[in-house]
């Protein structure tokens, strides 16, 4: 009730303000909108189009403007700085390049349910269409790849629609929005209106409960289950600490083992005895052989993606789903489920904690003994393993020291894309919600370490690391002088094979070891790049140098790139071979040559 | 609920069916790319389509689409179209008991003697309406379901007729009630 009526005096003193509006610059109109919405930090990049809204950045105080160097950039750090807080990403970038270079960065949001802000200047409304000097389709080119946008054809609505991209971007799944603002609607005068109650949107009101007959339903398959598994994703993160609690609570309650996403790791501590490790791809044996055998599999918050499902055909045969997601196009959309419960995380969590809580002592639970002895047995392959090396650093090696030299500190880890990637999923261990920032749905190299600066943005005394490759790193490298420039203490651990390991790990999978174009030739002297970017500089080349060298780049007071020498052609696993179940994954060992076969083949 | 998969007949073997959308949005610029971009990125067919504004003062447009696909792409239609932001209600007109189906469709046949005679005899039993007569040609107007358009055209077809225009399916429910279709498939 407090609520509801908070909300309507907010209404009234809306009202009575709407009455006698504040008339200012569209500038000055995106500024007091984010100041309104409680943004504290942008990331950008100037540009022609955009240029009234930089000068009314330079005649305030109150926000943080980060300036990268390139859009791209720009995008991945809001993406940083978003999923490390879970408040929305806030980006400001020109027309015409400046939003085709923010795309990626913005698919990227998408495919991750990462709320982001957008903002991109435009040509004066009178010159679209006329193919002006930087003008492109923004809002046509971005479309497939957003949540929604905008185009501000009037500058009494430009405040509207900033606040209402922040409700869209930040209510129901997750996602960004992009407000593209032409030039002259930024220097012309706008009436500027408060941010209203939420529940005014027009159209946008997602589904936060589930209907308590489902619920209970879903508490009743639990009940009478055998061999059941909780399967978790990014949308418990999303959802907020409070879905990240009850989750715990109602998995410590149940006794289920619990899986994670890449996206969902951190959700549940990966400390505990229920905890199976990340499923899919290059998932835990024991977790991939539990949601195969299971007969009860509760998923909260993922979306049955293919690098989790593998071969859909064979996926988790004999188990009866649940499926609880904010988004309805999720269910059902790659496998049937048995029963789908719409709503937000935290609202339908708590309403199984409390009707599990609520069985009487005459009702049935499960019993486990059996479900745990079989899992301990495929705990004990230990998929995680490998051949040890006394004279060279194996990379999950350096995996690991990083782990156990960094665990007691505040770390946050973020990663490219590739092997180094997935080696640091299973190799670093989250105890707590968003200290993970990775590139999951899209798998964008060069993603982790511009978002290393947006957590460091976010987290100025904590230690942010960013697990690269020496092939994804190369891709936004440029960004390490934004790193100097803004005082980010960013560490950029590059795991260097000279390889780009899961393009040419597929190679040799695949195309009978032909590395085609897989080989990083003419690699920089990266110790001497970062000497030039006015970085430290560190390399390592054996595995007894490794503690020595981590412990220098933790206590050194300001960025740094950390050139790991590894074996080269060490390969991931364990690995479900595309085209395959989850019961039918290679362990660690050699590579027959013979896993994938015609089928897998054409598979991504 | 029985302890097998519910997995168990792939979408491959699932029969592709024909079936009418209706959806209400709110007509700002770019609802309909937004919805048309939805089914070219994701791979659907779209038969028809249909859409105006129909209701001016609060600027709300009803998108009528034909399209067809296997009963769980179908479903995935419903479920993307709903999470569009601008639009406010998407239901299933196909199958739905009060649903309304009507096409409109304009004819242009051009013959002489018989055929001429045989042309008009035929869009007098079809009760279609002859807009627009010269001593060569008719054009007929016709509304009505879908297949006795197509019915219609396949009888002209030998009787002269030249050129084709059609609206694309429009619908709305029988009875008192206000109502767009079936939306327990939009999943709330």
């Amino acid at each position: 009730m407090a609520d509801a009526s908070s909300a309507l005096k907010e209404a009234e003193k809306q009202t009575t303000e709407t009455e006698t509006p504040e008339i200012m610059t569209g500038a000055e109109v995106v500024l007091r909108a984010l100041v309104d919405q409680g943004v504290d930090t942008i990331f950008g990049y100037p540009g022609g189009a955009v240029l009234p809204i930089y000068d009314a950045i330079h005649q305030q105080d109150k926000i943080r403007h980060l300036l990268m160097r390139h859009e791209q950039g720009a995008g991945h750090a809001a993406e940083g700085y978003a999923r490390s807080t879970g408040k929305p990403g806030v980006v400001l970038v020109t027309s015409g390049p400046g939003a085709t270079n923010a795309v990626t960065a913005i698919a990227d949001a998408m495919l991750d349910s990462i709320p982001l802000v957008v903002l991109t200047g435009q040509v004066p409304r009178a010159l679209i269409g006329s193919d002006a000097f930087q003008e492109c389709d923004t809002v046509g080119i971005t479309r497939a790849c957003c949540k929604h946008n905008y185009l501000v054809d009037d500058p009494d609505k430009l405040a509207h629609i900033i606040h209402e991209a922040f409700y869209v971007a930040t209510n129901g799944r997750p996602g960004p929005v992009v407000i593209d603002i032409p030039k002259d609607v930024q220097f012309a005068a706008a009436k500027y209106e408060k941010p209203g109650p939420t529940a005014e949107h027009r159209t946008y009101h997602p589904k936060v409960d589930a209907s308590p007959e489902a619920v209970a339903d879903a508490i009743r398959m639990m009940a009478s289950a055998s061999k059941p598994v909780f399967y978790t994703g990014g949308g418990v993160i999303n959802s907020g600490p409070e879905a990240v609690r009850l989750l715990r609570e109602l998995v410590r309650a149940t006794g289920f083992p619990i899986t994670s996403t890449l996206m969902g790791l951190g959700s549940y501590p990966a400390s505990d005895r229920q905890w199976l490790g990340m499923l899919g791809m290059h998932g835990s044996y024991e977790a991939n052989n539990a949601m195969h055998d299971c007969d009860l599999m509760i998923c909260v918050g993922a979306r049955f993606d293919d690098r989790v499902t593998g071969r859909l055909d064979a996926f988790s045969p004999n188990s009866r789903k649940i499926h609880i997601d904010i988004d309805p196009s999720s269910i059902n959309k790659n496998v049937k489920v048995d029963l789908a419960l719409i709503g937000d995380c935290a609202h339908v969590l708590e309403d199984m904690v409390e009707a599990w809580n609520g069985l009487g002592d005459a009702d049935a639970r499960p019993d486990l003994s059996g479900w745990y002895g079989e899992i301990d047995k495929w705990r004990a392959v230990k998929s995680f393993s490998y051949e040890k090396s006394d004279d060279a650093i194996k990379p999950q090696y350096a995996i690991e020291r990083l782990y156990q030299l960094t665990k007691d500190r505040e770390t946050y880890i973020t990663t490219e894309v590739g092997q180094h990637q997935m080696w640091a999923a299973q190799h670093f261990h989250f105890e707590e919600p968003n200290r993970w920032m990775t590139s999951g749905g899209l798998g964008t190299m060069g993603y982790g370490l511009p978002a290393a600066f947006g957590v460091q943005a976010a987290h100025p005394g904590a230690l942010v690391i960013d697990i690269a490759g020496e092939a994804s790193v190369q891709m936004t490298m440029q960004e390490m002088s934004a790193a100097v420039q803004h005082r980010m203490p960013i560490k950029i651990f590059i795991l260097n094979n000279e390889y780009m390991g899961m393009v040419r790990q597929w190679q040799q999978l695949l195309h009978g070891g032909r590395y085609s174009h897989s080989y990083s030739d003419a690699l920089p002297d990266f110790v001497k790049m970062a000497e030039a970017f006015g970085c430290l500089g560190l390399r390592a080349e054996k595995p007894d140098e490794l503690d020595d060298k981590i412990r220098a780049m933790i206590d050194y007071d300001g960025p740094v790139l950390f050139d790991c020498r590894v074996t080269k052609e060490e390969n991931c696993f364990p690995m479900i071979p595309s085209g395959k179940a989850h019961n039918e994954m290679i362990l660690p060992g050699a590579i027959r040559g013979d896993e994938i076969n015609d089928d897998g083949k054409v598979l991504v | 609920m029985s302890n097998t998969s519910v997995y168990a007949p792939s979408a491959k073997q699932e029969a592709i069916e024909s079936r009418t959308i209706a959806c209400i949005v709110d007509n700002e610029p770019g609802v309909l790319a937004r919805v048309v971009g939805l089914f070219s990125a994701r791979g659907y067919n779209i038969e028809s389509l249909t859409v105006a504004e129909t209701d001016e003062a609060k600027h709300r447009s009803r998108i009528t689409i034909v399209t067809d696909g296997t009963p769980s792409i179908l479903e995935q239609i419903v479920l993307q179209l709903a999470r569009l932001v601008p639009v406010r209600r998407v239901g299933v007109v196909t199958g739905h008991p009060q649903a309304l189906e009507r096409e409109m469709a304009l004819f242009k046949v051009v013959a002489e003697g018989e055929k001429r005679v045989e042309a008009a005899r035929l869009a007098d039993i079809f009760r279609a309406k002859v807009v627009d007569v010269s001593n060569t040609s008719f054009i007929f107007e016709l509304t009505g379901t879908r297949e006795k358009i197509d019915a219609f055209r396949e009888l002209m077809k030998p009787l002269g007729l030249t050129d084709i225009s059609r609206t694309g399916v429009l619908s709305i429910n029988r009875g008192p009630e206000e109502g767009i279709g079936d939306r327990r498939r939009t999943g709330d």
